[in-house]
């Protein structure tokens, strides 16, 4: 058990995460594999110029990158950091379940 | 969407005052919780103080103290002032909400806030623009969606 100092989530990745456009984001993308700022907006109930700056957001918290073709800036899901993220939630949660079957055990026993 | 947030629920076969007395007094905490030790001082406030063989010792600060119905304090757990009093950008809020069910007692445990732990860039300046607090969904969502897009 790692109860005081277990190694929190990525605050950064969960803060990126913390928006509903940006999800959509992260959703469209994983669905179509591939997208710019223009097919992305076009999915959108925002602006293409919203659109580029909420995937900078998403690019400095690593969950997608990008590469250039020709002109166009197209973008792809980073699953690693996501994935990342839930373990370590995942981990958090665990340790919770350690201690509350712990507490359980005592409160029943107790009233035996 | 993706919850920062842990919640577990679970039934105990004891009624609200006992699981109450577990979760607030020191020499209970000290067992399940802590395996040292624990001081608690129960007001609004009062310290939370954890100690580990293995760890050390954290500090929390109570923030509720409803009788038989509420407990919260926030702790610095994650992240290297985990030993020090909690502060915004360092903490969570930790929350046991207890309810009656017949002779025993549903017991809710929430963490929040790991999405407002300081991070060393802009980013979260950034995402906290803009109406998303309150945002809450399930962390399996998250997990779901990550083995989705790895695949």
């Amino acid at each position: 058990m790692s109860p005081a100092l277990a190694e929190g989530p990525p605050a950064d990745v969960l803060a990126a995460l913390a928006d509903p456009t940006r999800w959509e984001v992260l959703r469209l993308l994983g669905e179509a594999g591939e997208g710019t700022a223009t097919t992305l907006a076009a999915s959108l109930p925002v602006s293409r110029v919203a659109v580029t700056k909420h995937l900078g957001v998403l690019d400095r918290a690593g969950l997608v990158g990008a590469r250039k073709v020709g002109r166009e800036v197209r973008y792809r899901v980073d699953p690693r950091p996501l994935r990342d993220a839930g373990r370590r939630l995942d981990a958090l949660a665990e340790a919770w379940d350690a201690r509350l079957g712990r507490l359980k055990a005592l409160a029943e026993a107790a009233e035996g | 969407m993706v919850a920062d947030v842990i919640e577990r629920e679970l039934v105990i076969e004891a009624p609200a005052e006992r699981v109450w007395a577990l979760i607030t007094e020191s020499e209970h905490v000290g067992t399940w919780f802590g395996d040292v030790g624990a001081e608690i001082e129960l007001r609004p406030g009062g310290l939370y103080r954890l100690t580990w063989k293995e760890h050390g010792t954290s500090i929390g600060r109570i923030v509720t103290v409803e009788p038989h119905t509420r407990f919260s304090y926030r702790w610095n757990a994650y992240g290297p002032k985990w030993r020090e009093e909690p502060e915004d950008g360092y903490s969570t809020l930790v929350e046991f909400t207890l309810e009656p069910r017949g002779s025993a007692t549903l017991l809710r445990l929430v963490e929040s806030g790991f999405a407002s732990l300081v991070t060393d860039d802009d980013i979260r300046t950034t995402a906290f623009d803009g109406n998303v607090r309150g945002w809450a969904a399930e962390l399996g969502e998250l997990q779901e969606y990550a083995t989705r897009v790895a695949a």
